[in-house]
């Protein structure tokens, strides 16, 4: 069971909204440099399950442990795991009243106490990567809904993490604006960084995943690789939901 | 294919443009909006053409004593002879430059804000100003005459009531404002029973409780400041309206700003002071100038606990035997400076608002 490789581990993890029993004895482990894609129907438990990855969300029982670290209520383990885990949001969450360049050095230059400079310098390389350098002096809500995306892809990176998490990243968007967050998305897979994505784009998932997860009403129903997750799906629910999913 | 004539353009019909349309549109819509118009102007005939008889044609504006008041009108010459006491109270008349420095001074300060634009140096400079504006009108240090606090009074003493009290009533308004929105259950209890208390509570009263409740605390001889033991009541009495504004502004930032600034691993402080603050004092701007308007004219109460300040002394000074019956014309006057200080406040709100918006497309 114990694994050197593992950077996510996640045992029998129970969470409830008060009655409401939302994550149910989910059991993960996600290897260094691994991708790996959750799918499953709305409410089916896959945001709150990324985002305790985090501790946005509190759990009641199990375990999460995260580059060996045990996420408890303990302030600093919760900071050591969130210096090295960047999320990526469904609703972007730029920082409104701070400028592009702003928004990406906020976290460097009072997290990390690295210098403006540097922290300017490393913020425009990665603007410049997610092709929107020319719009740093701007604010948020000047930007497309896509290039705010790609805005929030590139403040996560700022902090150079080891894992990504991404919450629906291109749910919220136009659909002629979520190839460009996708590319930007695979162009990140192509590093071997480790991510999990919330989402529900098939094909990004047939593209770059090693693993896709299939969870419903709280529970992991099926885990496969993209070919024999797509090809060959085990269980009903599944195969009706990528029928739904993959018929239009 | 058809064969169109290209029709010149033509003027707008003047029903829906210009001063005529405007009248139309925002005075005479409907008949009870034509009457109460009429009603508005009949009011404004019968008020505004005696009042400029009485300040401006019939009024006297030279001389230096009561002898000159020969019209009917109002007699500035009262306003005129008083204004020394209206603006600085019982302040020694050879030490007056130092507070005449220190208005200066608060120019200088203005004028380095907008040159510059570190917000740590910022914060240093308006704290050094309040330290020598201190030093300048109090006095006892670096051979200054001390100027006890009964002895200052009128405008002087008003804005020192009103900056003491908006300077000092923001940062605790924003730590009780945080204390409210916070998730551990003593910090959050202690600021709803402050903030509750003091909202449920008037400023008399708090007035009343600082200088007459306040001094029974203290061993006998113990000294305490009149004017300074009404500073902090006014203080704390501004800070739990100002924490409810703040609260106000901190509920309309989404959730989404608090996980995004959790994500990026900044800490409470951090989050709350980079991330959450500016977004919510965005937001409560209005209300927040709205509030410290209404302190600066709250600030008249001081008058009951024996401390003169601008409206206190005109009727101090109207009681003066010399000038019996000019109360009138202190009060237009005061009224004048209110309004400026207020009008000023009201229209530094907006160009804030302005400068802080960052929704632009």
């Amino acid at each position: 069971m114990e694994n050197k490789n593992d950077v996510i581990e996640i045992r029998n993890l129970n969470k409830w909204y008060g009655d409401f029993h939302v994550l149910k004895d989910i059991n993960l482990n996600v290897k260094k440099g691994e991708i790996i894609v959750v799918a499953g129907p709305s409410g089916s438990g896959k945001s709150t399950l990324i985002r305790c990855i985090n501790y946005l969300e509190q759990f009641q029982e199990g375990q999460i442990i995260v580059n060996d670290v045990e996420l408890t209520d303990d302030i600093k383990k919760i900071k050591a795991v969130r210096e090295d885990v960047a999320m990526v949001f469904q609703h972007f969450n730029l920082f409104p009243h701070l400028s592009i360049l702003d928004n990406l050095t906020l976290a460097p230059i009072w997290v990390k106490n690295t210098p403006k400079k540097e922290a300017v310098k490393t913020a425009m390389d990665f603007l410049e990567r997610v092709g929107i350098a020319d719009q740093a002096k701007k604010y948020p809500n000047q930007l497309s809904g896509g290039q705010q995306q790609r805005v929030a892809i590139a403040r996560s990176l700022c902090k150079n993490p080891s894992i990504m998490l991404f919450d629906e990243p291109t749910s919220a968007l136009d659909p002629e604006m979520i190839s460009e967050v996708l590319d930007v998305m695979i162009e990140l897979a192509q590093e071997h960084r480790t991510m999990v994505c919330v989402t529900h784009e098939m094909g990004f998932a047939k593209k770059v995943a090693d693993r896709v997860i299939f969870m419903e009403n709280g529970q992991i129903i099926e885990e496969n690789t993209p070919k024999e997750f797509f090809e060959n799906p085990q269980s009903d629910r599944l195969k009706l939901f990528l029928s739904q999913i993959l018929s239009h | 294919m058809a064969v169109y004539d290209k029709i010149e353009t033509r003027e707008a019909p003047s029903s829906s443009k210009g001063a005529l349309h405007w009248l139309r549109e925002n005075l005479f819509s409907t008949p009870l909006n034509s009457a109460m118009t009429l009603f508005g102007i009949a009011i404004l005939f019968w008020i505004i053409p005696p009042f400029i008889n009485w300040a401006i044609i019939n009024a006297n504006f030279a001389g230096s004593t009561r002898a000159d008041c020969t019209g009917d009108g109002a007699c500035w010459v009262f306003v005129k002879e008083k204004m020394s006491m209206f603006m600085y109270g019982f302040y020694p008349e050879a030490d007056r430059w130092r507070v005449n420095l220190a208005y200066a001074l608060f120019f200088v300060v203005i004028a380095a804000f907008k040159l510059l634009r570190k917000s740590g140096l910022k914060i240093a400079i308006a704290t050094m100003y309040f330290i020598v504006a201190f030093i300048l009108i109090r006095g006892g240090f670096f051979g200054l005459d001390m100027v006890e606090t009964n002895k200052w009074g009128g405008l002087m003493l008003t804005i020192v009531i009103s900056a003491v009290g908006i300077v000092g009533s923001f940062p605790i308004g924003i730590l009780f404002a945080f204390g409210r929105a916070s998730n551990l259950p003593i910090i959050k209890s202690v600021s709803v029973t402050y903030i509750e208390f003091i909202r449920g509570v008037p400023l008399i009263t708090i007035l009343f409780m600082s200088s007459v409740i306040l001094p029974l605390f203290f061993p006998e001889g113990v000294q305490f400041d009149k004017l300074l033991r009404a500073l902090i009541g006014i203080t704390f009495f501004q800070a739990a309206y100002i924490a409810e504004i703040i609260r106000g502004g901190l509920q309309a930032v989404s959730k989404g700003q608090y996980e995004a600034a959790d994500a990026v691993g900044l800490s409470y402080w951090q989050k709350m002071l980079l991330v959450i603050l500016p977004q919510a004092l965005k937001v409560a701007i209005p209300n927040l100038v709205g509030s410290f308007i209404a302190l600066f004219q709250d600030t008249t109460l001081v008058l009951i606990i024996g401390l003169f300040d601008l409206l206190a002394m005109v009727q101090l000074t109207g009681s003066d035997s010399h000038w019996l019956g000019f109360e009138t014309e202190g009060y237009v006057f005061v009224t004048i400076i209110f309004w400026v200080f207020c009008y000023s406040m009201s229209v530094y709100s907006k160009s804030l608002e302005k400068r802080f918006n960052t929704n632009l497309k």
